[in-house]
């Protein structure tokens, strides 16, 4: 028993020490202190309070992209059309903010939900290309997230253009009713915050409590058995894509309303690919993604630190947090590999072992 | 070149594959390997050829003792084999699939691979156009080309794992002329690795007979089907009694139908099965049963013919349909495609109480996998993941998960793998649901399972059904001879 929580320990701490051992490796060759560097990174996230707010708002989208791709990869599915969803979510919700000119909060409801309308509409695409077109979800999200990426430039640099020209900066500001109210002088929004939270309670009683949840994982872990067993495929894999794709177009609802105020070419930035590497870290653990999300949005804002003070390039915040991703994958393939060793050197008995384990459970 | 393998012992876990197995292959010969599934034909052939090394026991090359650790060790030293699936690259030509397999260097000479391409191609007459994929050819085409590699390689003794399957009766003429050839004209060795006795009949020069991993016997051609079939099966005890059951009204009914598979397509099968009905399905793996027996819960794609469920029209229904019908298919590899092992047994009752409510309440369930694992004597815990349960106690849960009420049951190989008490329990719970009016269609490799638990038997070969036969006018010897593709009858008349 104490075996097994010792590598349970080891399998988060191990890939954690990796990593900065990995940074750290670079920062000597390029002839940096490790110790500034790290310092930096902090007091780049956390020296005032408005860098913590900065943190916590950029925390949202990766948590709420995290939360989705949880479901997805509940389901065995490798949704990495996640960014294109964002940005569907973000086309829809300028297009209302554009075109209904009503009081805030009307517009701003309408907004959120048109978001994860276009987010869905996005995932669901995947998914029937991969149901009825035999297009792995990969390839398919990928297309899809080019699609998504060429018809928001479009958007931007046709119909939605300023009548000063267009530009990389995006479509004219929203009207103010379009904008998410911001806490004081603070780039954060408690409203996007909440639902934030919200979605990560609403996905963790979802694949825990329900049937539904429950028939995720059953074709996530073996899809053979679970169609056998009588799960409904089709519509299972339909409803986890949209569900994935709704939290995404939110993420990209909210990055244009609360963070913008107006649809940028660039508006998704990579969050659905980082949130990618959230989900891989929390093993789809919705519980376990706000934390790492807050990592990784803080890893995120305080890196620039490290240009202006060192003259290091920013990037190296990004290298650690996909050093971590690496770390993990190898940590936990590792542990795998020892435990079919130690399976096939104990003569492949496993039913002892959960005898025991219940026996000291119960 | 002489092979012989001394006392060779492979053993899996408890099962023992080849339990001491001796053989001798002269120069020269084309030397017959006989025996049902799983009698250890393809473990020992495994070990001559490489892939497998043996846990105890010699090969000896020409007198000098050998191991081989790889495939290719054995081919260099001239053992090669020709596996039941082709073993090629099918998006690639047939050209590069051959030098692939004997030019190793970083720039293989294209013209010289493609001249003795043709030499070897025109010595057997096989016509392969170098340049075609091989995904255009047919199996017997891979099967000529993989020969053609083996014999580039310097093969002196070409090991042929059931090549039958699967390719037309001309191609197989051809197949054994070049097999004769090059044993009588070339000097080399071929060992024939089948289940068919006519095929080792017409081929063979002599026959090594393998059960449950021991020699049982070693005959010179010709020898009379009587007695390999008698080394092969073993002599069983006489047909146990009749037992009446009253059926009801028809179940299932199939009625000529065509399933087409890649490999292997059954033909006009057709029966009729009536509530409270045992029907065995007998042959030998990969003969039509599997496809056969999937076609009935919809999963596996009728071509033509029909089939009813309780006189309605099910032909190209899809499986879910057949599943709210009351039709329920347990596969042989629990773990692949029948459980999910990363799931609690809980779990597992959960997932299959289909009209459950939405938000599950897992203490009931809790309750309810608790009193199903008294039941059905499962040891293990409602928490403990399906993987860490004993093939016998997830075979029970499987049992315990179905249905009450089911119209039609169809197992594969309902006991594989379990002892003797965990498969006689399996069987009183089966007859239970019979009793019960549920009609079982099943798959087993063991004739004793068949003949005592079936009302009537169908034997498949090659794809075809045979009529069913009853089972308690049915010996293991008949049953033998029609698995392996023999009418008695005409062999004594």
């Amino acid at each position: 028993m104490t075996r097994i929580r010792l590598n349970d320990v080891l399998l988060v701490v191990a890939p954690i020490f990796l990593a900065l051992f990995f940074t750290t490796v670079i920062l000597l060759a390029v002839g940096a202190s490790p110790w500034d560097a790290y310092r930096n990174i902090l007091a780049g996230a956390f020296e005032s309070p408005e860098k913590i707010a900065d943190v916590v708002a950029a925390c949202v989208p990766l948590v709420l992209c995290g939360v989705g791709m949880c479901i997805t990869f509940t389901a065995g599915q490798w949704n990495v059309g996640v960014e294109g969803q964002i940005i569907l979510g973000a086309l829809f919700a300028t297009w209302v903010a554009r075109n209904l000119l009503w009081p805030q909060a009307p517009v701003l409801t309408l907004m959120l939900l048109a978001g994860m309308l276009g987010g869905a509409l996005w995932g669901v695409i995947a998914a029937l290309l991969k149901i009825y077109g035999n297009v792995h979800e990969i390839f398919g999200g990928l297309g899809l997230n080019y699609v998504a990426q060429g018809l928001a430039i479009w958007l931007i640099f046709n119909p939605w253009r300023p009548a000063d020209g267009a530009t990389m900066s995006g479509t004219d500001p929203f009207p103010d009713p379009a904008w998410m109210p911001r806490l004081a002088h603070l780039r954060v929004s408690p409203l996007a915050v909440i639902l934030a939270l919200l979605a990560v309670v609403v996905v963790y009683f979802l694949l825990r409590g329900t049937r539904w949840g429950l028939e995720l994982r059953a074709m996530g872990k073996n899809f053979r058995s679970a169609y056998l067993l009588g799960v409904p495929s089709t519509p299972r894999l339909l409803t986890a894509f949209a569900a994935c794709g709704a939290l995404a177009g939110l993420a990209g609802a909210i990055r244009c309303s609360a963070r913008y105020g107006r649809m940028i070419p660039d508006i998704a930035g990579g969050q659905g690919y980082l949130s990618l590497l959230v989900a891989l870290l929390a093993v789809s653990r919705p519980q376990w993604v706000p934390f790492i999300a807050f990592f990784f949005a803080a890893v995120g804002v305080g890196s620039p630190r490290l240009e202006l003070n060192m003259h290091l390039d920013s990037s190296l915040g990004g290298v650690l947090r996909a050093s971590m991703v690496l770390a993990v994958m190898m940590v936990a393939g590792l542990r795998m590999l020892l435990n079919q060793r130690r399976a096939r050197a104990a003569g492949e008995t496993p039913s002892q072992d959960v005898v025991e384990s219940g026996d000291a459970a119960g | 070149m002489r092979v012989e393998i001394v006392d060779l012992h492979k053993h899996f876990g408890p099962v023992r594959a080849n339990d001491g197995v001796s053989l001798t292959l002269e120069t020269g010969s084309i030397h017959g390997l006989l025996g049902e599934n799983g009698a250890g034909k393809s473990t020992l052939m495994k070990c001559l050829s490489g892939y497998q090394l043996p846990d105890r026991g010699t090969i000896r090359v020409d007198g000098q003792t050998v191991v081989f650790s790889s495939p290719s060790e054995a081919i260099q030293h001239g053992i090669g084999m020709l596996h039941q699936d082709p073993l090629d690259f099918p998006q690639m030509r047939v050209l590069d699939n051959f030098l692939l397999a004997f030019d190793r260097r970083m720039l293989p000479n294209r013209r010289r691979g493609r001249a003795i391409l043709r030499e070897l191609g025109e010595r057997f007459q096989f016509a392969l156009d170098p340049e075609a994929e091989v995904t255009s050819l047919t199996i017997g085409e891979r099967q000529q080309l993989e020969i053609l590699r083996l014999l580039a390689l310097g093969a002196q003794v070409i090991i042929l794992d059931e090549p039958t399957t699967g390719i037309s009766a001309p191609q197989k003429i051809k197949l054994f002329a070049t097999l004769r050839r090059l044993a009588e004209e070339e000097g080399r060795s071929v060992v024939f690795v089948s289940h068919k006795l006519a095929e080792v009949e017409s081929l063979c020069d002599r026959v090594t007979v393998l059960r449950q991993g021991r020699v049982t016997g070693e005959v010179e051609m010709p020898c009379s089907v009587e007695r390999m079939v008698v080394l092969m099966f073993g002599r069983h005890i006489p047909p146990a009694e009749c037992k009446r059951v009253e059926l009801g009204p028809p179940v299932l009914r199939v009625e000529q139908a065509t399933i087409p598979s890649y490999r292997l397509t059954v033909q006009d099968a057709g029966i009729e099965v009536r509530a409270g009905e045992v029907v065995g399905l007998a042959g030998l793996e990969g003969s039509g049963q599997r496809l056969f027996l999937r076609a009935c819960a919809g999963l596996e794609r009728v071509a033509a013919g029909r089939v009813h469920l309780g006189g309605q029209e099910m032909t190209a229904a899809p499986y879910r349909r057949f599943l709210a019908a009351g039709v329920a298919y347990v596969p042989a590899n629990r773990l692949e495609e029948g459980l999910v092992g990363e799931l609690t047994v809980t779990e597992h009752v959960a997932l299959v109480n289909r009209s459950g409510p939405f938000f599950i309440d897992w203490p009931a369930t809790r309750e309810q996998a608790m009193a199903q694992i008294q039941h059905f004597n499962v040891i293990g815990r409602p928490e403990s993941p399906v993987s860490a349960l004993s093939g016998g106690n997830q075979q029970r849960l499987l049992l315990a998960l179905l249905p009450a009420g089911l119209r039609l049951l169809l197992m594969e190989h309902p006991t594989r793998g379990l002892d003797v008490e965990s498969a006689r329990w399996i069987w009183q719970q089966l007859m239970a649901r019979r009793e019960e009016g549920t009609a079982i269609v099943f798959i087993s490799a063991d004739l004793d399972e068949l003949l005592e638990y079936s009302d009537r038997i169908v034997v498949f070969f090659g794809g075809q059904m045979s009529a069913p036969l009853p089972a308690c006018d049915t010996t293991v010897e008949q049953l033998g001879y029609l698995i392996a593709g023999r009418e008695r009858d005409k062999e004594t008349r």
